[in-house]
């Protein structure tokens, strides 16, 4: 949306005006589904994440002052939203991550079986099955890595915003970040050697 | 190979890890995070960079790291938003009475 019209859409929200609400909320309910999807794992718990959310924000418009995008600060509040609802929910991976951790031997050498070739992106989501193969193992990851996973490589939090939201130390971020990742890469490493 | 060389090669390589400013792949899997964030002192990026250079399982492993986050964010940061068309419009509703409720 061109800024001329933002600016009048927020102006809009801001003296309640019903048609820039409307605007307002077609306008940005789908990249809050998104977003609230990818952390909370479910489509019904972020269709409610997006509805509160959209609510709040157009209660506390007024202190929306542009110092960040419209949609930057709409995108933190959905990913707080999600992040409450994913803390009172019960944990649903059933991953165990020790198996998926790299291993060394009894002289701290890495055992890992060689790599004769590797899928390039183009090559992996070529197909739809690799993409939602990635998509699953990302979400089949537990929780507590799953979730700093996504704040930091995909929503682009930095380590300390990611550490302020989920109530942990950065050296925990850090810890975490790196063990998802190399979980991960095990669990797709099928899909990276073209075994599927 | 056979697994004799193989386990022979193993020894050799296990032991040159323990020599000075040299790490093994167990402490160069701790300075991965670091190393990928450009924060690694030049001395700690020097050591890491030269066991890369004489070990090839890390050097694979790290590879193959680096393609899973490029992976990631391409599987699922570039998804497109859920468009319009798939959001219920009872949904989109149900915030705009919200806020005429108020």
């Amino acid at each position: 949306m061109p800024t001329d019209d933002a600016q009048r859409m927020i102006a809009g929200v801001q003296a309640g005006d019903a048609a820039s609400i409307d605007t307002f909320v077609r306008a940005h309910i789908g990249m809050m589904i998104s977003v609230s999807e990818r952390i909370l794992n479910d489509r019904g718990l972020a269709e409610d994440c997006a509805q509160e959310s959209l609510i709040a924000a157009i209660g506390k418009i007024h202190s929306f002052q542009g110092k960040s995008g419209l949609r930057t600060w709409l995108h933190r509040i959905a990913v707080n939203c999600a992040l409450m609802k994913v803390r009172a929910r019960s944990p649903v991976s059933n991953v165990s991550m020790e198996e998926l951790l790299p291993v060394f031997d009894e002289r701290d050498c890495r055992i890992e079986a060689p790599w004769t070739s590797m899928a390039t992106p183009e090559e992996v989501f070529e197909a739809d099955s690799r993409r939602q193969a990635v998509q699953a193992s990302i979400r089949a990851l537990p929780d507590d890595f799953r979730l700093v996973l996504i704040l930091r490589d995909i929503e682009n939090l930095s380590t300390r915003e990611v550490a302020d939201a989920l109530g942990i130390t950065v050296s925990n971020v850090k810890v975490r970040l790196h063990r998802a990742r190399a979980a991960l890469k095990k669990l797709i490493e099928p899909v990276l050697r073209g075994a599927s | 190979m056979t697994s004799v060389v193989r386990n022979a090669v193993r020894v050799v390589k296990g032991m040159m890890l323990r020599l000075p400013m040299m790490i093994t792949c167990r402490q160069f899997e701790d300075f991965i995070l670091d190393y990928l964030d450009g924060n690694l002192r030049a001395t700690q990026r020097r050591v890491f960079e030269m066991h890369l250079r004489i070990c090839r399982e890390c050097r694979q492993y790290l590879a193959a790291y680096q393609r899973t986050m490029e992976l990631s964010r391409v599987a699922l940061q570039d998804s497109p938003s859920v468009e319009m068309g798939d959001v219920p419009e009872d949904l989109i509703k149900a915030v705009i009475e919200a806020r005429k409720a108020k």
